[in-house]
């Protein structure tokens, strides 16, 4: 059992995180460079008289690109490892998961570790006012627990009492609400916040399905052999 | 008898494989996204952004 939960979620996690590394380093790595300008005044904002949008921006960066690759996969190969012992459990439950089904693990795993902390803290670009960064980190780790658990028992949960916990413990992390700033400050104009925080996101869920439908297939292919 | 104590035994081993791998992988995802520690932070600080980790 343990070599085949390792395997399947080597194998799929550190695929799964060379894919994020490509398409943040396309689409979302741009945008962390460009606001970058602001934050060290290379690049000045000025919201009235406007400041242009196209900048030159730096190419591959061999040292920091590709520590970025590295850690991509970590990440991913971290969330492939909980994503297949989860697969794993609910198949000790009796839930076995079909390949078909992988993309709906991955979409399931977006929303508890990507979307549902994204409500109350939106992907950050450096430089922009937020809480301190520990209280931040308590509020993200409950809402993924809430959320993880909550998405469960609405998948798994066969009674209403299952489903009224699942509601509970997915609203609950937005009714107690994120750390907020207390200040807004910053000099980086705000429509690159706001695509930075879609990319990242829409980057997130490719990312996890690929992540779901992959650990899916490796996970049934080793049940296989 | 045997058979029923094999079939709990290896449940017991599912589980504690189950437990083992959960808890690498969090391990894993709280050293890269997590830990404030500078050099850590510094390497995986556009990992973290990207991925929409509270960085800073």
């Amino acid at each position: 059992m343990i070599y085949r939960i390792l395997t399947s979620a080597l194998f799929a996690g550190f695929a799964a995180g060379l894919i994020a590394a490509v398409l943040q380093l396309l689409f979302v790595q741009p945008i962390l460079l460009h606001a970058e300008l602001f934050e060290s005044g290379t690049l000045v904002y000025d919201a009235t008289a406007g400041t242009p949008s196209f900048v030159e921006r730096p190419a591959f960066n061999i040292q920091r690109d590709g520590l970025s690759i590295l850690f991509s996969a970590l990440v991913y190969t971290g969330y492939a490892l909980m994503l297949v012992a989860a697969m794993a459990f609910a198949s000790e439950q009796g839930h076995t998961t079909t390949p078909r089904q992988g993309i709906m693990w991955g979409i399931a795993g977006f929303i508890t570790v990507h979307f549902a902390p994204a409500i109350g803290l939106s992907p950050e670009l450096p430089g922009f006012s937020a809480a301190d960064v520990s209280p931040r980190q308590v509020w993200w780790f409950s809402t993924v627990a809430a959320t993880g658990i909550g998405l469960w028992l609405l998948a798994f949960g066969t009674s209403w009492r299952a489903w009224g916990g699942a509601i509970v413990l997915l609203a609950a992390p937005h009714f107690i609400g994120a750390p907020e700033p207390q200040m807004f400050r910053g000099n980086t104009p705000p429509e690159l916040a706001g695509l930075f925080a879609t990319r990242a996101l829409g980057v997130g869920l490719a990312v996890w399905a690929c992540l779901g439908t992959l650990a899916a297939h490796f996970w049934t292919t080793e049940d296989r052999s | 008898m045997t058979t029923m104590i094999k079939t709990a035994a290896r449940a017991n081993t599912n589980t504690l494989a189950i437990a083992f791998t959960a808890l690498l992988g969090f391990g894993i995802m709280v050293m890269a996204g997590h830990l404030q520690a500078a050099t850590l932070h510094d390497a995986a600080h556009d990992t973290r952004h990207a991925t929409g980790f509270p960085c800073h």
